[in-house]
Protein backbone atom coordinates (compact mmCIF):
# COMPACT_ATOMS: atom_id res chain seq x y z
CA UNK A 1 0.00 0.00 0.00
CA UNK A 2 1.50 3.30 -1.16
CA UNK A 3 0.73 6.53 0.69
CA UNK A 4 -0.22 8.24 -2.59
CA UNK A 5 -2.80 5.56 -3.41
CA UNK A 6 -4.14 5.86 0.13
CA UNK A 7 -4.42 9.66 -0.15
CA UNK A 8 -6.26 9.30 -3.48
CA UNK A 9 -8.67 6.82 -1.91
CA UNK A 10 -9.43 9.17 0.99
CA UNK A 11 -9.70 12.24 -1.29
CA UNK A 12 -12.29 10.50 -3.47
CA UNK A 13 -14.71 10.44 -0.56
CA UNK A 14 -14.97 14.24 -0.54
CA UNK A 15 -17.36 16.07 -2.85
CA UNK A 16 -16.33 19.69 -2.38
CA UNK A 17 -12.59 19.56 -1.74
CA UNK A 18 -10.17 19.40 -4.66
CA UNK A 19 -8.06 16.22 -4.70
CA UNK A 20 -4.91 18.38 -5.07
CA UNK A 21 -5.40 19.70 -1.56
CA UNK A 22 -4.75 16.32 0.06
CA UNK A 23 -1.26 15.52 1.37
CA UNK A 24 -0.03 13.23 4.16
CA UNK A 25 -0.23 16.23 6.53
CA UNK A 26 -3.83 17.09 5.65
CA UNK A 27 -6.10 17.21 8.69
CA UNK A 28 -8.88 15.37 6.94
CA UNK A 29 -11.58 16.06 9.53
CA UNK A 30 -11.15 19.85 9.31
CA UNK A 31 -13.09 20.28 6.08
CA UNK A 32 -16.58 21.72 6.34
CA UNK A 33 -18.18 18.77 4.57
CA UNK A 34 -16.73 16.24 7.06
CA UNK A 35 -19.50 14.09 8.57
CA UNK A 36 -20.11 10.60 9.85
CA UNK A 37 -21.04 9.69 6.27
CA UNK A 38 -17.55 10.74 5.08
CA UNK A 39 -16.08 8.64 7.87
CA UNK A 40 -18.09 5.58 6.87
CA UNK A 41 -17.25 6.18 3.20
CA UNK A 42 -13.52 6.18 4.02
CA UNK A 43 -13.87 2.96 6.04
CA UNK A 44 -15.73 1.23 3.18
CA UNK A 45 -13.44 2.57 0.43
CA UNK A 46 -10.24 1.55 2.26
CA UNK A 47 -11.74 -1.90 2.75
CA UNK A 48 -12.59 -2.18 -0.96
CA UNK A 49 -9.30 -0.75 -2.21
CA UNK A 50 -6.79 -2.33 0.18
CA UNK A 51 -8.72 -5.07 1.98
CA UNK A 52 -8.08 -3.37 5.31
CA UNK A 53 -10.91 -2.84 7.79
CA UNK A 54 -10.50 0.42 9.68
CA UNK A 55 -12.67 0.98 12.74
CA UNK A 56 -14.44 4.10 13.91
CA UNK A 57 -11.76 4.42 16.60
CA UNK A 58 -9.01 4.54 13.96
CA UNK A 59 -10.74 7.50 12.34
CA UNK A 60 -11.35 9.15 15.71
CA UNK A 61 -7.75 8.75 16.84
CA UNK A 62 -6.23 10.05 13.59
CA UNK A 63 -5.66 13.73 12.90
CA UNK A 64 -3.80 13.64 9.59
CA UNK A 65 -4.03 11.30 6.63
CA UNK A 66 -0.56 10.06 7.61
CA UNK A 67 -1.99 8.99 11.01
CA UNK A 68 -4.76 7.10 9.29
CA UNK A 69 -2.34 5.54 6.81
CA UNK A 70 -0.22 4.26 9.70
CA UNK A 71 -3.30 2.83 11.42
CA UNK A 72 -4.18 1.04 8.18
CA UNK A 73 -0.62 -0.22 7.69
CA UNK A 74 -0.64 -1.68 11.20
CA UNK A 75 -3.61 -3.82 10.14
CA UNK A 76 -2.19 -4.87 6.74
CA UNK B 1 -54.46 -15.76 39.22
CA UNK B 2 -55.82 -14.66 35.87
CA UNK B 3 -52.91 -13.61 33.72
CA UNK B 4 -53.43 -13.34 29.95
CA UNK B 5 -49.84 -12.09 29.61
CA UNK B 6 -48.46 -15.47 30.67
CA UNK B 7 -46.49 -17.57 28.19
CA UNK B 8 -46.14 -20.46 30.62
CA UNK B 9 -46.21 -23.84 28.91
CA UNK B 10 -45.55 -22.43 25.44
CA UNK B 11 -42.73 -23.74 23.27
CA UNK B 12 -40.87 -20.89 21.59
CA UNK B 13 -38.06 -20.96 19.05
CA UNK B 14 -35.78 -17.93 19.03
CA UNK B 15 -33.19 -17.19 16.34
CA UNK B 16 -30.17 -15.05 17.11
CA UNK B 17 -30.50 -16.28 20.68
CA UNK B 18 -26.76 -16.09 21.32
CA UNK B 19 -26.71 -12.35 21.98
CA UNK B 20 -28.62 -9.08 22.32
CA UNK B 21 -32.40 -9.04 21.95
CA UNK B 22 -32.55 -12.79 21.23
CA UNK B 23 -30.69 -13.61 24.43
CA UNK B 24 -32.91 -11.30 26.50
CA UNK B 25 -36.04 -12.81 24.96
CA UNK B 26 -34.84 -16.32 25.80
CA UNK B 27 -34.08 -15.35 29.40
CA UNK B 28 -37.39 -13.59 30.00
CA UNK B 29 -39.45 -16.25 28.19
CA UNK B 30 -37.86 -19.02 30.25
CA UNK B 31 -38.36 -17.06 33.47
CA UNK B 32 -42.03 -16.82 32.54
CA UNK B 33 -42.35 -20.57 32.20
CA UNK B 34 -41.90 -21.09 28.47
CA UNK B 35 -39.76 -23.83 26.98
CA UNK B 36 -37.23 -22.21 24.70
CA UNK B 37 -35.41 -23.53 21.65
CA UNK B 38 -32.35 -21.41 21.01
CA UNK B 39 -30.89 -21.03 17.53
CA UNK B 40 -27.69 -19.22 16.65
CA UNK B 41 -24.62 -19.71 14.48
CA UNK B 42 -22.44 -18.96 17.51
CA UNK B 43 -22.33 -21.91 19.90
CA UNK B 44 -20.45 -19.99 22.58
CA UNK B 45 -23.13 -17.31 22.54
CA UNK B 46 -25.92 -19.86 22.89
CA UNK B 47 -24.17 -21.58 25.78
CA UNK B 48 -23.78 -18.23 27.50
CA UNK B 49 -27.52 -17.63 27.07
CA UNK B 50 -28.29 -21.12 28.37
CA UNK B 51 -26.17 -20.51 31.44
CA UNK B 52 -28.35 -17.48 32.25
CA UNK B 53 -31.72 -19.21 31.94
CA UNK B 54 -33.29 -21.45 34.48
CA UNK B 55 -31.41 -24.65 33.74
CA UNK B 56 -33.35 -26.56 36.37
CA UNK B 57 -36.37 -26.58 34.14
CA UNK B 58 -36.05 -29.42 31.67
CA UNK B 59 -36.90 -29.10 28.03
CA UNK B 60 -34.83 -26.17 26.83
CA UNK B 61 -32.72 -27.03 23.81
CA UNK B 62 -30.44 -25.39 21.31
CA UNK B 63 -29.30 -25.75 17.72
CA UNK B 64 -26.16 -24.31 16.17
CA UNK B 65 -27.39 -23.40 12.71
CA UNK B 66 -26.28 -21.19 9.85
CA UNK B 67 -29.66 -19.82 8.78
CA UNK B 68 -28.18 -18.87 5.39
CA UNK B 69 -27.65 -22.57 4.66
CA UNK B 70 -30.88 -24.13 3.39
CA UNK B 71 -29.76 -27.68 4.20
CA UNK B 72 -29.13 -26.76 7.83
CA UNK B 73 -32.49 -25.01 8.02
CA UNK B 74 -34.23 -28.08 6.59
CA UNK B 75 -32.66 -30.33 9.26
CA UNK B 76 -33.62 -27.86 11.98
CA UNK B 77 -37.25 -27.78 10.85
CA UNK B 78 -37.31 -31.57 10.53
CA UNK B 79 -35.99 -31.96 14.05
CA UNK B 80 -37.92 -29.38 16.10
CA UNK B 81 -41.16 -30.08 17.94
CA UNK B 82 -44.31 -28.11 17.16
CA UNK B 83 -44.13 -24.47 18.19
CA UNK B 84 -46.42 -22.01 19.94
CA UNK B 85 -44.09 -19.16 19.16
CA UNK B 86 -41.35 -18.24 16.72
CA UNK B 87 -39.11 -15.22 17.23
CA UNK B 88 -37.33 -14.35 14.00
CA UNK B 89 -34.71 -12.21 15.59
CA UNK B 90 -31.47 -12.91 13.74
CA UNK B 91 -29.96 -9.89 12.04
CA UNK B 92 -26.85 -8.08 10.92
CA UNK B 93 -26.06 -4.41 10.42
CA UNK B 94 -24.27 -2.69 7.56
CA UNK B 95 -22.98 0.87 7.48
CA UNK B 96 -21.90 1.37 3.89
CA UNK B 97 -23.00 4.47 2.03
CA UNK B 98 -25.23 3.46 -0.90
CA UNK B 99 -22.64 3.98 -3.62
CA UNK B 100 -20.18 1.67 -1.85
CA UNK B 101 -22.56 -1.25 -1.33
CA UNK B 102 -21.20 -4.36 -3.02
CA UNK B 103 -23.24 -7.28 -4.27
CA UNK B 104 -21.76 -9.40 -1.47
CA UNK B 105 -23.05 -6.87 1.11
CA UNK B 106 -26.52 -7.07 -0.40
CA UNK B 107 -26.45 -10.85 -0.41
CA UNK B 108 -25.31 -11.03 3.22
CA UNK B 109 -27.61 -8.38 4.71
CA UNK B 110 -30.75 -9.21 2.76
CA UNK B 111 -29.84 -12.90 3.00
CA UNK B 112 -29.71 -12.90 6.78
CA UNK B 113 -32.20 -10.14 7.67
CA UNK B 114 -34.91 -10.92 5.13
CA UNK B 115 -34.42 -14.17 3.24
CA UNK B 116 -33.40 -16.37 6.18
CA UNK B 117 -36.46 -15.54 8.36
CA UNK B 118 -38.71 -15.99 5.33
CA UNK B 119 -37.27 -19.40 4.40
CA UNK B 120 -37.40 -20.64 8.00
CA UNK B 121 -40.96 -19.42 8.60
CA UNK B 122 -42.28 -20.74 5.28
CA UNK B 123 -40.74 -24.14 5.92
CA UNK B 124 -42.07 -24.38 9.48
CA UNK B 125 -45.52 -23.57 8.13
CA UNK B 126 -45.23 -26.00 5.24
CA UNK B 127 -44.14 -28.81 7.58
CA UNK B 128 -47.02 -27.95 9.95
CA UNK B 129 -44.70 -27.16 12.84
CA UNK B 130 -46.89 -24.35 14.18
CA UNK B 131 -49.57 -25.22 16.69
CA UNK B 132 -52.96 -23.68 16.15
CA UNK B 133 -52.95 -20.17 17.60
CA UNK B 134 -49.16 -19.83 17.37
CA UNK B 135 -47.55 -16.40 17.31
CA UNK B 136 -44.71 -15.33 15.03
CA UNK B 137 -42.71 -12.25 15.98
CA UNK B 138 -40.11 -10.56 13.79
CA UNK B 139 -37.43 -8.25 15.12
CA UNK B 140 -37.65 -5.59 12.47
CA UNK B 141 -36.64 -1.95 12.88
CA UNK B 142 -37.70 1.64 12.94
CA UNK B 143 -35.18 2.00 10.10
CA UNK B 144 -36.90 1.67 6.78
CA UNK B 145 -40.22 2.52 8.40
CA UNK B 146 -39.77 5.94 10.05
CA UNK B 147 -36.06 6.65 10.00
CA UNK B 148 -33.70 6.75 7.03
CA UNK B 149 -30.24 7.63 8.28
CA UNK B 150 -27.09 7.99 6.16
CA UNK B 151 -25.12 4.78 5.48
CA UNK B 152 -28.00 2.67 6.73
CA UNK B 153 -29.77 2.16 3.40
CA UNK B 154 -29.11 -1.53 2.97
CA UNK B 155 -30.14 -2.37 6.53
CA UNK B 156 -33.30 -0.22 6.15
CA UNK B 157 -34.17 -1.97 2.91
CA UNK B 158 -33.77 -5.42 4.44
CA UNK B 159 -35.88 -4.55 7.48
CA UNK B 160 -38.69 -2.82 5.58
CA UNK B 161 -38.93 -5.92 3.40
CA UNK B 162 -39.07 -8.02 6.57
CA UNK B 163 -41.89 -5.86 7.98
CA UNK B 164 -43.77 -6.33 4.72
CA UNK B 165 -43.26 -10.11 4.85
CA UNK B 166 -44.54 -10.23 8.44
CA UNK B 167 -47.79 -8.61 7.31
CA UNK B 168 -48.16 -11.11 4.47
CA UNK B 169 -47.73 -13.93 7.01
CA UNK B 170 -50.55 -12.38 9.06
CA UNK B 171 -52.83 -12.56 6.03
CA UNK B 172 -51.90 -16.02 4.76
CA UNK B 173 -51.36 -17.90 8.02
CA UNK B 174 -54.56 -16.65 9.69
CA UNK B 175 -56.32 -19.70 8.32
CA UNK B 176 -54.50 -21.71 11.02
CA UNK B 177 -55.11 -18.93 13.56
CA UNK B 178 -51.43 -18.07 13.47
CA UNK B 179 -50.65 -14.44 14.23
CA UNK B 180 -47.67 -12.55 12.83
CA UNK B 181 -46.31 -9.25 14.12
CA UNK B 182 -43.16 -7.15 14.22
CA UNK B 183 -41.40 -5.27 16.92
CA UNK B 184 -39.72 -2.22 15.44
CA UNK B 185 -37.01 -0.95 17.77
CA UNK B 186 -34.88 2.11 17.21
CA UNK B 187 -31.34 1.98 18.56
CA UNK B 188 -30.74 -0.77 21.11
CA UNK B 189 -27.66 -1.21 23.29
CA UNK B 190 -26.35 -4.37 21.61
CA UNK B 191 -23.26 -5.29 19.61
CA UNK B 192 -25.03 -4.06 16.45
CA UNK B 193 -24.93 -0.56 17.91
CA UNK B 194 -21.20 -0.92 18.59
CA UNK B 195 -20.63 -1.66 14.91
CA UNK B 196 -21.99 1.77 13.95
CA UNK B 197 -18.79 3.48 15.10
CA UNK B 198 -20.46 6.50 16.71
CA UNK B 199 -18.20 9.03 18.38
CA UNK B 200 -19.21 10.35 21.79
CA UNK B 201 -20.42 13.62 20.19
CA UNK B 202 -22.49 11.80 17.57
CA UNK B 203 -23.99 9.62 20.28
CA UNK B 204 -25.01 12.67 22.33
CA UNK B 205 -26.58 14.33 19.28
CA UNK B 206 -28.43 11.16 18.33
CA UNK B 207 -29.80 10.50 21.80
CA UNK B 208 -31.30 14.02 21.74
CA UNK B 209 -33.68 12.78 19.05
CA UNK B 210 -35.28 10.43 21.60
CA UNK B 211 -37.90 11.91 23.95
CA UNK B 212 -36.74 9.36 26.55
CA UNK B 213 -33.14 10.55 25.98
CA UNK B 214 -31.58 7.11 25.83
CA UNK B 215 -31.39 3.99 23.70
CA UNK B 216 -33.34 0.84 24.54
CA UNK B 217 -31.95 -2.01 26.56
CA UNK B 218 -32.40 -5.44 24.90
CA UNK B 219 -34.77 -6.46 27.71
CA UNK B 220 -37.13 -3.66 26.79
CA UNK B 221 -37.52 -5.02 23.27
CA UNK B 222 -37.75 -8.59 24.62
CA UNK B 223 -40.70 -7.63 26.81
CA UNK B 224 -42.56 -6.30 23.76
CA UNK B 225 -41.79 -9.58 21.96
CA UNK B 226 -43.13 -11.57 24.92
CA UNK B 227 -46.36 -9.52 24.84
CA UNK B 228 -46.85 -10.44 21.18
CA UNK B 229 -46.14 -14.11 21.98
CA UNK B 230 -48.71 -14.13 24.77
CA UNK B 231 -52.48 -14.55 24.57
CA UNK B 232 -52.82 -10.95 25.75
CA UNK B 233 -52.26 -10.00 22.10
CA UNK B 234 -54.65 -12.63 20.72
CA UNK B 235 -56.43 -10.17 18.39
CA UNK B 236 -53.29 -8.35 17.26
CA UNK B 237 -51.85 -9.49 13.94
CA UNK B 238 -50.00 -7.74 11.11
CA UNK B 239 -48.94 -5.07 13.56
CA UNK B 240 -45.71 -3.09 13.76
CA UNK B 241 -45.07 -2.39 17.43
CA UNK B 242 -42.69 0.56 17.76
CA UNK B 243 -40.28 0.15 20.65
CA UNK B 244 -38.53 3.43 20.10
CA UNK B 245 -38.63 5.65 23.19
CA UNK B 246 -40.67 8.07 21.11
CA UNK B 247 -38.00 8.45 18.38
CA UNK B 248 -40.60 8.33 15.59
CA UNK B 249 -42.31 11.42 17.02
CA UNK B 250 -39.35 13.73 16.43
Amino acid sequence: MEINDFIKCVAEQYEEVDAQEFTPETKFKMFEEWSSLTSLSIIAAVDDEFGITLKGDDIRNATTIQDLFEAAEAKA
Amino acid sequence: MYNPFSISGKTILITGAGSGIGRSTAIIASQMGATVILVDINEEGIKETLSRIDEHKAGHSYYVVDLMDSKEVESLVEDVVCLDGLVNNVGISNTRPLHLIREEDFNLVVGLNTKAPMILTNLLYKKKKFNKGASIVFTSSLAGLYTFTPANGLYSLSKSALTSYAKSCAVEFAVREIRSNCVNPSMVNTHLKESLSFSEDEYKKDVEKYPLKRYAEPEEVAKAIVFLLSDASSYITGHTLLVDGGRSLK
